[in-house]
């Protein structure tokens, strides 16, 4: 009796120092938490900066910004969430697609329209370009974009894209963007350009019109970016419409290097980007499309000669 | 009957000497026992006569407010206009109450505000203002960052209960055509945070405040102080049109809370929709789950035609907004 009584309190207290073990660890877990968590925020502070040559918050204190008394722009904007997107898109730009990115020096200060062939069925284009923007302009700018209406009903996305800059695609907002001396991308391709087939590779399809008549308005330079090498990243073969409809997506490009093991990375091209002159546009923004056509049609031709010569420089797509 | 029959061959004969505002004369406050309306009495009686209008009782009146307690759908409010010279007519009296009948809430707030339009047209009172919401815009994914004064008015679009507040706005709306020689004032405040009992207060008063997953829009908001300063400076003669009213600067929902110091609870908005419906329905929550709208989408205005052309600049800070929806708990 008396033996069993002393085993059952020995396993008692072996219960309750194993408890206090765990009481223990448990305590010690945050703060092992935090100290891991510090060492990964250091190694990605020193990444950075050996990226961009100083350090994440010696660049952003350069870049201009329209921000509230809460560290905050209108629009929602907090800087400080760009950090670790900068992170992975400059080694996307630095070290995967190694771009060459010329004439930026082209770049007026204050607002901007940005106005860039869009290729490769994935829009990496836009990535480095806004990755160009910050660690190749001077001073570094943040490119703002316009994303869908549905993107935004969605949750994390619309607090992700808000955070980072990105707006809600409504005329009103790109107004009020270049209006706040915002630096705007545009790719009046959209989804026609971005799904083209690799037989169509660097021909730009039609334009659309609202950039020209934004531009008018806010009497804004125009940029004209051509971006050379995405259009070999992702090889699409077709586009397969009745899939695409069916989905309810905007193209069903058929991508055959996707079933090879590997293959659905993109594929490590060479990117060049070439900013162009500026350009400047007056008249009516409420004309008629044929008068607006004719101005978006300069724009146009003017980024397909800079992607012709661009092409032509290149001695190859990998280096 | 005579009155009546006078007030129509006034309407109807042209109309020489319309009365000015001057910006003395008295004004007349429906809905003056809410919280709001008490500040404006005590801010306008210093200046000016006040008369007020609401089915409620004034308990700590001041002595020269004249309070006629009278349901603004009967006839005696007539008598109100008959009695004293009106020269502005402040409409706070919307009842945004979401627990009351459709039919109440309709006929109180259409019905009530057409008869207010009618004796003001009536009595030929040459100032309008009525304070109408910005939620009338309502929450939305696809809205502008900031909405102005000509935005359509789509709050109802996910929120049919609020259909008659967006319709007391057009209806003084048609004040402008109407009957020009009025000048009609509607103020578009943003979120009133302060001691009044409304959705986004009470939304702030909650310990721990829930927010829904994933979302973290721009909110503004306005001090309830500030509101009252808007609508004395809408009393002022030569000021109509509409004017949406915002308080500081924009700031993300999350920030309003961590000024509260209060602790925030995420859920996901199909659980919340489905828990909140479900409390809605037990009556143990005060919001419908439209509501849920306003911390997921942005719904805000631009405010620049009030800075500009009012002259309204909000007076309190951010944190002297937010913390003042705690100030008179005890």
């Amino acid at each position: 009796m008396s033996t069993r009584r002393r085993r059952a309190t020995g396993s008692l207290h072996d219960a309750s120092r194993a408890l206090a073990r765990i009481d223990a660890a448990a305590r010690g877990a945050p703060a092992l938490l935090s100290r891991l968590l510090g060492g990964a925020e250091a190694a990605i502070d020193e990444s950075l900066e050996r990226l961009l040559g100083e350090s994440f918050e010696r660049r952003l204190s350069r870049v201009p910004l329209a921000l509230g008394p809460a560290g905050v722009d209108p629009f929602g904007f907090d800087p400080h969430w760009t950090k670790y997107v900068v992170l992975s898109v400059a080694t996307l730009h630095r070290k995967y697609f190694r771009t060459e990115v010329h004439g930026i020096e082209n770049l007026p200060n204050g607002r901007v329209l940005l106005i860039a062939n869009h290729s490769g069925q994935v829009p990496i284009d836009g990535l480095l370009i806004a990755a160009a923007m910050f660690m190749d302009a001077e001073p570094p700018r943040f490119v703002r974009a316009m994303v869908e209406k549905w993107a935004v009903s969605l949750p994390f996305v619309s607090l992700f894209f808000t955070r980072v800059g990105q707006v809600v695609g409504v005329p009103e907002n790109a107004t009020r963007l270049l209006t706040q001396g915002e630096p705007l991308l545009v790719f009046p391709e959209g989804a026609r350009g971005i799904a083209k087939t690799f037989d169509n590779r660097y021909k730009l399809t039609d334009f659309g019109l609202g950039f020209m008549r934004l531009a008018i308005e806010t009497d804004t330079p125009i940029v004209p970016v051509a971006v050379v090498g995405g259009e070999e990243q992702y090889i699409s073969v077709a586009n397969v419409d009745a899939l695409a409809k069916l989905l309810r997506m905007p193209a069903f490009p058929v991508i055959p290097q996707l079933l090879i093991p590997g293959g659905q990375l993109p594929l490590p091209t060479k990117y060049r980007m070439y900013f162009g002159e500026p350009m400047r546009f007056t008249g009516d923004p409420d004309d008629d499309d044929a008068v607006i056509e004719e101005k978006v049609w300069l724009v146009r031709q003017t980024i397909q000669s800079m992607l012709n010569r661009g092409l032509r420089e290149r001695k190859h797509i990998f280096w | 009957m005579n009155d009546e029959s006078n007030g129509r061959t006034s309407s109807s004969r042209m109309r020489a000497a319309a009365p000015v505002a001057t910006g003395n004369g008295a004004v007349l406050v429906t809905g003056i026992c809410g919280r709001l309306g008490k500040r404006l009495a005590r801010v306008l009686h210093r200046s000016r006569p006040v008369v007020g209008i609401d089915r409620r009782s004034f308990p700590d009146k001041p002595k020269d407010i004249v309070h006629a307690q009278v349901d603004i759908r009967r006839k005696k409010l007539k008598d109100v206009f008959r009695a004293g010279d009106i020269e502005a007519v402040v409409h706070l009296g919307v009842m945004h109450d979401p627990r009351a009948s459709a039919a109440e809430h309709h006929s109180w707030n259409v019905a009530g505000f057409t008869k207010l339009l009618e004796y003001v047209a009536q009595f030929r009172v040459p100032k309008l203002v009525v304070l109408s919401s910005a939620n009338v815009y309502g929450p939305h994914a696809s809205n502008p960052q900031f909405l102005t004064e000509d935005a359509p008015l789509l709050g109802g679009q996910n929120f049919s209960d609020i259909r008659d507040l967006i319709e007391v706005d057009i209806l003084a709306q048609s004040f402008f055509w109407k009957l020009p020689e009025t000048e009609t004032v509607i103020l578009r405040p943003v979120h009133i945070l302060g001691t009044v009992h409304n959705a986004p207060s009470n939304f702030l008063r909650l310990n721990p405040v829930l927010t829904v997953m994933g979302f973290d829009p721009m909110a503004q908001v306005v001090h309830q102080a500030d509101v009252v300063g808007a609508i004395e400076l809408a009393l002022r003669p030569g000021i109509r049109g509409i004017f949406n009213v915002a308080g500081p600067e924009p700031v993300p929902l999350s920030r309003i809370i961590k000024i509260l110091k209060r602790q925030r609870v995420s859920i996901p908005y199909s659980l919340a929709r489905v828990v909140l419906g479900r409390m809605w329905s037990l009556r143990l929550s005060t919001f419908p789950v439209p509501e849920l709208d306003h911390i997921r989408f942005v719904c805000m205005v631009d405010d620049k035609r009030a800075r500009q052309v009012l002259g309204f600049t909000p007076a309190r800070s951010l944190e002297e907004t937010v913390l003042a929806v705690d100030e008179g708990r005890w």
